[in-house]
């Protein structure tokens, strides 16, 4: 039990920030909120990766004297990538919250949501 | 073998990489028209020529910044990539030479610009995950042909436009996001990224929990992008009020490059692991598939909007490919391989009618279509085309592709299987009859203003497309023969 | 004189290349247009007919036209049972037109280029199915016909139209996509091939309850033979012009169906193969339950088309049925019905239309003392009733005796039960027509528009009068079906002895 729990505890915060954002994407109506989750939720996915680059006693991997043990770079690099795209994901799904709120008028999901059940029956009578 | 290193692999990608930013420059709508017309062309040209080249040397690479995989990131073409890159590169060129009119009128103009940079990135993003060989390449890839098509499809008229690309976009990262999951997973387990590299070292520790959950997200992920049963939610509203070029370009090649996705990771991953016989995937993806196809044809019927329509016969009809990936076995992959080369030629023309009945007369509704056989017969034509395509019609790919589909049911002893791929496509009659018999049995609306007239432009595309759908019919040749060479040299790695 | 593939060729793309022609003359040259029809079906007759000696004969000319891809190949073959389906369907085409320009014309229909072109595709398909030489090829054509005679069917553009068009199409589809097809697949995957061959593919290769499931998606699948319960898309298709009925609903695509069932029976089955799995006895019993069930509700119609069609769906099944007894002389039968029962249904639809055409009437209950009025359209509305019921002198004595001696020979007493009593319900619902419309007196109704008329036009007449002939003709002179249906159980009767 006990490499289980407290040994992986890493994983077990990744899971449990993950598990956070991701009910927040779904419970939540309010858009913004929305995507403070889906931000929550990448932020575990990142978490998981730079924690598992990490070695026991390792340094930032830099050559210098005397450092024979240092951390994999190659998780951090890659979630540096993971990092730009989730900025450019929030930005872009701000900007759309924002157009969502001129032209419905509302952020709330389930208003939209009836806005767009009006539009779509004003179609079909159409 | 000759040195297999080919420079024209990044050409393809970097070609329409670098001009989305000229287009975004440049500030003027016809200028960037022009470059990404040209640019879509060349990369057709390209891809024509690498699938020439694929029959001498049946792999290509080449490493970036010249470092060698596994350390480098190595670009990767063989023939399934080759046949995906192929149908990526048809429609991206056709579309582009459609989307001129088409986007002028759906689009504001000091916005058009904008809309070209965003198509370029888009293909840039598709083309680079069907050639990338590094799984975390190709989550860049897939972020960016993702996020350039939130945007695209915001740029839709009706305010619809952006509540369904928000959707898109909350489900499309997350489907991204379990993406990398999986590949995170793989890395702690093997430390490598680079595809080829990784199906060595997979088998010895396929059975371990960490490969198997990685493969769960990996699956569940692509699902998302692939828009498979009952993870399509995002699609008919994205694609039914995505502008109408756009709807195109994404029917035709999104979905279709996802389930590339799906088929790398199955088949070179996992490429020395029987990934069907390891892990209960089969029957999942089965009853998914089966869902889908029965599930949103059934939703397709009660459709007013014809885009919507034809959406939900897009969650169908990948119903189909990934039937034939869930065979499992070298006929089924063929299958699903041909009909996705086929349903993009079919949904291509089928979107691209509808785009040039918006164009002509602003009909989005089924009500819209009556008389329409009349007054835009051409474009009608190409419609009844594409329909009969879906339906399965012979003399049409749609007869083609259920033709491999239900051999490979039938081949591996699934016969229910193949009675329900049939029933399945009983319904497409019934949706795509709805819209023939208003068109052309109901009579032209009292004092409605005679259609506009169609620029070429929209409708050679389009025909070029339906009689693809009817050439690739009649002479499945060449196509099938494509796809059974993709389809055994990714069940080569067995 | 062309060589027998070429002439094979010819005989499919010709009545293309005469559509080509309708759509060029078009609404403005009508004169030429219908010349066109009329000249194609003249051509494409004496095509066809250069054929038949060498069938006869024993040749069966072959030709591979195209391979759409590995495995997949249209391939026409022409044997005898393909020999009178083309023969029956091309003469009727020519005698149907010119029937087509009085109709058309008399009753001043819209979109008649459209009409005509359709009419040609659909000839294209009719000889396609009887020349294919496998399933694949009969398949495409079978398609092509049931999407060429929608438009036909829904000419009207009315709501009634719509619906039946609706019907029409969608059992037609639903069945031989959901059920052809999937035997079509089946029986590939089962003997490695599609041709049609003398002696069936399937035996040895296939067995138990296979047999049977795959002879039910063929017999359910081949949707237009009308087997009950897929049988509703016949009376849907009433709703179209007369021409369509008769020459496409009484000739070309019911004989598609009929004659798709025999060739499966004959060549992908085999009559041996079919005896000795026994899987097969229930093809006899819905065969016999669709003529029986069908005369019945024929009983009850008023409306004349439905009547008509309802006779179709009965006089077909006894096709079904006499190629279900599996004897080689029932065999003869069911392919002499198939010639007999086109020239005689053709000529009720054509009086049918005529009655249309001249007194505006579609009802049984109208046609009191119409006789006097139109004497030779009703003399040959008996003469094909006639032959329905199978009296001498007319072609359906002829047909019905081949059937009933192969029922007799091996003993099928169901059959040769239904097949009497169908005789007495044929008479029931066709003789009092004959009777009431030459022996009673005409009921006048004050106001109706056409209350002194004559004859239809002369197109009508004429194209109705040589139908009638012919049924009759084919009393006495059998010769060229008959032997064209000998040299197609020629292997067969051979064996037996």
């Amino acid at each position: 039990m006990s490499d289980v729990f407290p040994g992986l505890l890493n994983y077990w915060i990744a899971i449990v920030l993950m598990m956070v954002g991701f009910y927040i994407v779904i419970a939540q109506g309010n858009l913004i909120k929305k995507i403070v989750g889906l931000n929550i939720f990448q932020v575990a996915v990142f978490v998981f990766y730079i924690s598992m680059g990490k070695v026991k006693g390792g340094t930032a991997p830099i050559l210098g004297e005397g450092i024979d043990v240092y951390s994999n770079p190659l998780p951090h690099f890659l979630i540096l990538t993971a990092i730009v795209v989730g900025v450019a994901t929030t930005s872009l799904a701000l900007a759309l919250i924002v157009r969502i709120n001129t032209s419905f008028g509302t952020i709330e999901e389930d208003e939209i949501l009836e806005l767009e059940h009006a539009d779509d029956a004003k179609e079909e009578t159409s | 073998m000759t040195d297999a290193s080919n420079p024209l692999l990044i050409l393809l990608v970097i070609l329409p990489l670098m001009a989305a930013p000229v287009c975004v420059l440049m500030r003027n709508a016809v200028a960037a028209w022009s470059l990404s017309l040209v640019v879509a062309w060349a990369v057709l040209g390209i891809s024509i020529k690498l699938l020439m080249e694929l029959n001498t040397t049946p792999t290509m690479y080449y490493r970036i910044g010249g470092w060698d995989a596994p350390w480098g990131i190595e670009y990767v073409l063989d023939p399934v990539g080759g046949f995906v890159i192929l149908i990526v590169a048809v429609i991206g060129a056709l579309s582009m030479t459609y989307a001129k009119a088409s986007i002028e009128k759906e689009i504001p103009s000091e916005r058009i610009y904008l809309f070209y940079a965003m198509m370029m990135l888009c293909l840039s993003g598709l083309l680079g995950i069907a050639i990338t060989g590094d799984a975390f390449n190709l989550f860049v890839f897939l972020e960016i042909s993702s996020l350039s098509s939130y945007v695209l499809i915001s740029l839709g008229r009706d305010r619809r436009a952006l509540s369904s690309a928000f959707k898109y976009l909350v489900m499309g990262t997350i489907g991204a996001t379990f993406y990398i999951i999986g590949v995170g997973m793989m890395y702690m387990m093997t430390g490598t990224l680079n595809m080829a590299d990784l199906s060595t070292i997979l088998p010895t520790i396929a059975d371990t929990r960490t490969i198997m959950a990685a493969l769960a997200f990996l699956t569940v992920g692509i699902s998302l992008k692939l828009a498979l049963f009952p993870l399509h939610m995002w699609l008919p509203g994205a694609y039914a009020f995505a502008p109408s070029v756009v709807t195109v370009f994404l029917a035709a090649t999104a979905t279709k490059v996802s389930l590339y996705v799906l088929l790398r990771i199955f088949y070179t991953v996992f490429g020395n692991v029987d990934v069907f016989a390891t892990f209960p995937i089969q029957p999942l993806l089965m009853t998914m598939a089966l869902a889908a196809m029965f599930v949103a044809s059934l939703a397709a019927i009660w459709q007013h909007n014809i885009k919507r329509m034809l959406a939900y016969s897009s969650v169908a009809q990948i119903g189909y490919m990934v039937l034939g990936v869930a065979i499992a076995s070298e006929a089924g992959l063929t299958g699903g391989i041909l009909h996705l080369f086929n349903h993009a030629l079919m949904k291509g023309a089928l979107f691209m009618a509808v785009g040039a009945m918006v164009f002509a007369t602003g009909a989005v509704t089924l009500k819209d279509l009556e008389g329409m056989g009349r007054r835009m017969p051409l474009v009608m034509a190409a419609f009844v085309v594409g329909g009969l395509s879906l339906i399965g019609v012979p003399l049409t790919v749609g007869f083609v592709s259920k033709w491999v589909l239900v051999s490979a049911a039938l081949d591996a002893g699934m016969w229910p299987l193949a009675a329900l791929i049939l029933a399945s496509s009983l319904l497409a009659i019934v949706y795509v009859w709805r819209v023939v018999e208003v068109a052309y049995l109901r009579p032209v609306p009292e004092g409605a203003p005679a259609p506009a007239q169609v620029p070429l432009s929209m409708l050679l595309p389009m025909w070029a497309l339906a009689l693809m759908t009817l050439w690739f019919g009649i002479n499945a040749t060449l196509s099938t023969d494509l796809a059974t060479q993709a389809a055994r040299n990714l069940m080569g790695g067995l | 004189m062309l060589s027998a593939p070429d002439a094979i060729l010819a005989a499919i793309l010709l009545p293309l290349v005469g559509g080509a022609g309708v759509v060029l003359f078009g609404e403005r040259h009508r004169n030429l247009r219908e010349a066109v029809t009329l000249v194609t079906g003249a051509v494409l007759f004496v095509i066809v007919a250069s054929l038949t000696a060498d069938i006869i004969n024993g040749a069966r000319p072959s030709l591979i036209a195209y391979e759409m891809m590995a495995g997949l190949e249209i391939k026409f073959t022409v044997e005898p049972l393909g020999q009178i389906f083309a023969l029956v369907a091309s003469g009727l085409w020519i005698v149907n037109s010119i029937y087509s320009i009085g109709y058309m014309r008399g009753n001043a229909e819209k979109n008649q280029t459209r009409f005509y072109l359709c009419f040609t595709i659909a000839i294209a398909s009719s000889i396609g199915i009887a020349y294919a030489g496998n399933m694949l090829t009969l398949f495409v054509f079978y398609e092509a016909l049931t999407l060429s005679t929608y438009p036909l069917v829904t000419h009207s553009g009315k709501p009634e139209a719509r619906s039946g068009g609706r019907v029409y199409l969608g059992i037609l589809m639903a069945t031989s996509i959901g059920l052809l097809f999937l035997g079509l697949l089946w029986t590939l995957n089962i003997a490695g091939t599609l041709d049609f061959t003398p002696g069936g593919i399937l035996a040895g290769k296939a067995e138990g309850p296979i047999v049977g499931v795959l002879l039910f998606l063929y017999m359910f699948g081949i949707g237009k033979a009308a087997l009950m319960p897929v049988h509703r898309w016949l009376p849907a298709a009433m709703v179209a012009p007369t021409p369509v009925s008769a020459l496409l609903h009484a000739v070309a695509v019911v004989k598609a169906g009929v004659f798709s069932v025999v060739k499966v029976l004959v060549y992908i089955f085999g009559l041996d193969f079919l005896n000795d799995a026994t899987a097969d006895n229930w093809l006899i019993y819905i065969a016999g339950y669709t003529i029986i069930a069908a005369s019945i509700i024929a009983l009850r119609q008023d409306n004349l088309k439905r009547r008509l069609a309802y006779s179709t769906i009965s006089q077909l099944s006894y096709v079904i049925l006499a190629a279900a007894i599996l004897a080689p002389i029932s065999m003869i039968g069911a392919a002499m019905h198939i010639a007999a029962h086109a020239f005689g249904k053709i000529t009720l639809f054509f009086a049918a239309g005529s009655i249309y055409t001249a007194a505006h009437k579609t009802e049984v209950s109208q046609l009191n003392g119409i006789g006097r009025r139109m004497p030779w359209t009703m003399t040959a509305f008996a003469i094909g009733a006639l032959s329905m019921i199978g009296l001498p002198p007319t072609a359906g004595f002829v047909s019905k005796w081949y059937i009933l001696s192969g029922a007799l020979e091996t003993q099928q007493m169901f059959a040769v039960g239904v097949i009497i009593l169908s005789t007495l319900l044929n008479a029931a619902y066709f003789l009092p027509i004959v009777y009431v419309a030459f022996f009673k007196a005409e009921t006048k109704v004050d106001g109706h528009a056409h209350v002194d008329h004559g004859e239809a036009p002369l197109g009508v007449v004429i194209a109705l009068s040589l139908t009638a002939l012919g049924t009759v003709a084919l009393f006495f002179f059998p010769d060229i079906p008959l032997g064209l249906a000998q040299s197609m159980m020629a292997p067969e009767i051979m064996g037996a002895r």
